[in-house]
């Protein structure tokens, strides 16, 4: 039985993105920290045809009490982690509603086929209008300047702890790194995650 | 989680519904475990297969589902209990075997076949209800909700099977196999050694004296049904079955599978819970008629809640009739009705809005003006077309196909397949597949083309295959265009893996599910077995893929086979082959819209890493997407796009 207080039962929690960048082991983490804590969760991830570069949600439901149906009510998100800006919009525009917490990495990843990206101001000015709190970290860029772009979800995973939104902490997710990540690979997901957890304190 | 097998009873771990599924499975003690690849079940087999050496189980990739049911089959006969897994079109392909061994009945150790189904299909190109044709074979049948009780039903489910000596099928779907959930763990058996032992002795109603032929026919047949009757009985006590809400309830859910929570949740939503009652069943087929009469007896509306066919709703309806006239004034809703539909997937919402309409209330999610709002907001969200990988072989493949269709100038047409080349049919493989159906269909329906030339049919017939979709069903139709002399390109789009369903090896790779080494049923040596003239081409080539494709085409006789041979980008990215090309644009060379190319490389040839700059008005690579293929750089008419080797 979980010691840390929900907010809210069940607690909705949403990862919107594209597929590809690494929403099924991010909510795998964090799904897996928040039943080490005593917690019955729920992880929903799309999967299938539309992993290859479509719009892709994680879902998780928590609860202290029971195993709920995976995917969020409409309206009912409590936290939504955008990995995409269009994407966090589109989840808002059917989970959102006035007490919702949104954390963003505002990297456009463009559509193909020809399809244009709206004004990224446009897109951003909506999130903000939509959230109670609305929190920008740039997750890719900092991804990039490590050198692999494969870091930016454990970067926004890093935001995620660091924002305090979540029944974890630091210290729950560490054991989860160290067993995904053997070795040198551990140092430098340690370094995504705590770079992460340096952009939301300053965000 | 560290290990699925671990020996940790009662420890808390989350488990995707497929993980929980094969840890059922171990701690039921099989010993054989057999699968082809196919979403939403891909993760059961090769969940299994990571600790198949240390719990003795034989756990294998078979080329597809019916010799996968049979080499199961074969385990029960000897002895052992096995667990087959496969989505809902394989048993399509299983079912000549199952219809026959449940007549003949599968012997003292027990045999389960996990299946799940696709409402909405997510990963698959159509949304069959494995429930009927589950039923249409003679089979028992129980509906998981979530991945706990997947675990604990797999396991129930060897009993099942072993007291009614039949195989016993469990049915998910896709958010049963893909959400993961607590699940606590059980003991695992006990290690003592599996002896298996063909039985010799036969008595068709005793399963120690087993000889596993069947006939006389109709004397067969009537066992089958006595057998049915006994699982009927079983299930009328099962635990599985549960009815939650108040004794006399004004509408009564009968629910199943993953829409058990989507009914409690949807009555707890509306605070209706003094209102409703919900009435689960975790076993399905055959239905359990005294519980079932029992709870219809409490209340005068129904309100059927399941995903694809009125399956419940059927099997429901046709008791109340045989129960008449105590249920004359029972009023039923459900896909009958119109409140639910019989295709696509079913949710908490749904429930609720067919739930305002039965019982006459109103609902409202979330606040009135931030509906508006959010509604108004996500007019500027754009579609996102699903895509091809960047990188990936089959862009470059489509590339050189539509190129040689166009100079062959006669109609040519491909007949597409199933697998990420399935995406053929629209932008990612520039609309090339014109006909998509069932694994091995390309080949199949390029045969009968092939065939029509006495009608005047003269168009170029190019049927795309996977590797893995060649062992699988590719191959009887090959044999089928050789000897008929039918007059098509069979192309087997080479990857090196089943790349759709997640990377499993296929008896081309050289590797078995256990990771050990495999021999390679060579594709090549197979297809000029055949008779087939055979040639192999690289895609990433454009140039000599086109010419060889154009002389092929003008041959016009027989069928004759192209191995397109490239690894799939993610296999690359797996086996850590780095990127040969840094690629980028130059700005000086690259004419924006004034090019008269119309945006070929992101509008039409649509590779993920390649965007076009707003700013500038000219292309450009995203470089957290490109993978450095360098195919791109040979589709620019103005050579603007540019490939640097990497050192």
């Amino acid at each position: 039985m979980a010691t840390k207080t929900l907010a809210k039962e069940p607690f909705n929690f949403i990862v919107a993105g594209v597929g590809g960048q690494g929403n099924v082991l991010l909510s795998a983490f964090v799904g897996t920290a928040l039943v080490n804590e005593g917690f019955m969760v729920s992880v929903a991830d799309t999967f299938g045809v539309s992993q290859r570069g479509g719009s892709v949600t994680s879902h998780i439901k928590i609860s202290k009490q029971t195993t709920y149906s995976s995917v969020t009510l409409e309206g009912k998100a409590d936290v939504i982690l955008g990995m995409e800006p269009v994407e966090t919009l589109r989840a808002l525009g059917e989970f959102g509603n006035p007490h919702v917490i949104t954390i963003v990495n505002p990297r456009p990843v463009h559509p193909t086929g020809g399809v244009p990206y709206p004004d990224l101001n446009e897109v951003k000015k909506a999130i903000i209008k939509l959230s109670s709190q609305a929190k920008f970290v740039n997750a890719t860029e900092e991804a990039l300047k490590m050198g692999n772009p494969i870091y930016t979800n454990v970067i926004l995973l890093g935001s995620l702890v660091g924002a305090d939104v979540l029944p974890i902490s630091k210290e729950s997710m560490m054991p989860i790194l160290k067993e995904r990540f053997p070795g040198k690979l551990f140092d430098t997901n340690i370094n995504a995650f705590n770079k992460g957890m340096e952009l939301i304190a300053n965000a | 989680m560290a290990s699925i097998a671990m020996d940790k009873p009662g420890a808390t771990v989350l488990l995707m519904g497929n993980e929980a599924v094969a840890r059922g499975a171990i701690e039921a003690g099989i010993g054989v475990a057999a699968a082809y690849p196919g979403s939403p079940t891909s993760e059961v087999l090769p969940t299994i297969a990571s600790v198949a050496k240390e719990m003795n189980i034989h756990a294998e990739w078979s080329v597809n589902e019916k010799v996968a049911a049979e080499v199961a089959g074969a385990a029960s006969f000897a002895g052992i209990r096995s667990l087959c897994i496969m989505k809902q079109n394989g048993a399509n392909v299983a079912a000549d075997f199952i219809v026959n061994a449940n007549m003949t009945g599968i012997g003292e150790a027990g045999m389960v076949i996990f299946i799940s189904d696709d409402p909405g299909g997510m990963t698959s190109n159509n949304e069959e209800d494995s429930r009927t044709i589950t039923k249409w074979f003679d089979n028992p049948l129980l509906e998981a909700s979530n991945a706990q009780e997947a675990k604990d039903m797999i396991q129930w489910a060897y009993e099942v099977s072993e007291a009614v000596n039949l195989m016993v099928f469990v049915r998910g779907v896709t958010r049963l196999s893909y959400t993961k959930g607590n699940v606590v763990l059980g003991e695992l058996p006990e290690k003592r050694e599996k002896k298996a032992h063909f039985p010799d002795l036969w008595d068709m109603y005793n399963p120690k004296k087993s000889k596993f032929t069947s006939g006389p026919f109709p004397v067969f047949h009537k066992p089958l049904h006595e057998k049915l009757e006994k699982a009927r009985e079983i299930f009328e006590t099962s635990t599985f079955n549960r009815y939650v809400g108040p004794e006399h309830p004004e509408v009564l859910i009968i629910t199943c599978g993953a829409c058990t929570s989507y009914s409690i949740e949807a009555v707890e939503e509306l605070k209706a819970g003094d209102r409703v009652g919900v009435l689960r069943l975790g076993t399905t087929w055959p239905l359990p008629e005294k519980l079932v009469a029992k709870h219809l007896g409490t209340t005068k509306k129904v309100f059927f809640v399941e995903e694809m066919d009125p399956f419940v709703e059927r099997s429901v309806m046709e008791l109340a009739a045989n129960l008449l006239p105590a249920t004359c004034d029972l009023t039923f809703y459900g896909k009958r009705s119109g409140h639910l539909t019989p295709y696509n997937e079913q949710s908490t919402n749904l429930v609720i809005n067919a739930l305002m309409d039965i019982l006459g209330i109103t609902y409202q999610g979330r606040d009135v003006t931030y509906d508006r709002e959010a509604k108004e907001a996500v007019t500027l969200v754009p579609s996102r077309p699903i895509n091809m990988c960047a990188g990936c072989p089959h862009r470059a493949t489509f590339w050189a196909i539509k190129r040689a269709l166009k100079l062959d100038g006669r109609d040519g047409l491909v007949t597409g397949d199933i697998g990420c080349y399935s995406m053929a049919f629209a932008g990612p493989g520039f609309f090339q597949a014109r006909t998509m159906h069932a694994m091995g269909s390309g080949a199949g329906v390029a045969n009968g083309l092939g065939s029509l030339r006495q009608f005047g049919f003269d168009q170029p017939v190019l049927a795309v295959t996977g590797d893995s979709t060649f062992y699988h069903a590719v191959m009887p139709a090959l044999v089928n265009g050789v000897y008929n002399n039918s007059n098509f390109i069979l192309l087997i789009l080479d990857n090196s893996a089943t790349a759709m369903t997640g990377f499993q090896p296929h008896p081309g790779t050289g590797q078995l599910a256990t990771g050990d080494p495999a021999p390679v049923v060579d594709m090549e040596a197979i297809c000029r077995g055949m008779g087939a003239h055979v040639e192999v081409c690289d895609p990433f080539d454009l140039g000599e893929t086109t010419e060889t494709l154009l002389r092929m085409m003008k041959e016009d006789s027989g069928a004759r086979v192209i191995i397109m041979r490239h690894m799939c980008q993610l296999v690359k990215v797996k086996r850590k082959i780095p990127s040969k090309y840094k690629m980028r644009v130059d700005p000086e060379r690259c004419l924006g819209d004034t090019c008269g190319c119309d945006r070929l490389c992101t509008r039409i040839f649509g590779c993920p890493g390649l965007m076009w700059d707003t700013e500038t008005g000219k292309a450009a690579i995203d470089e957290a997407l490109c993978v450095g293929c360098g195919l791109c750089a040979d589709i620019c008419p103005a050579d603007a796009i540019i490939r640097e080797e990497v050192i």
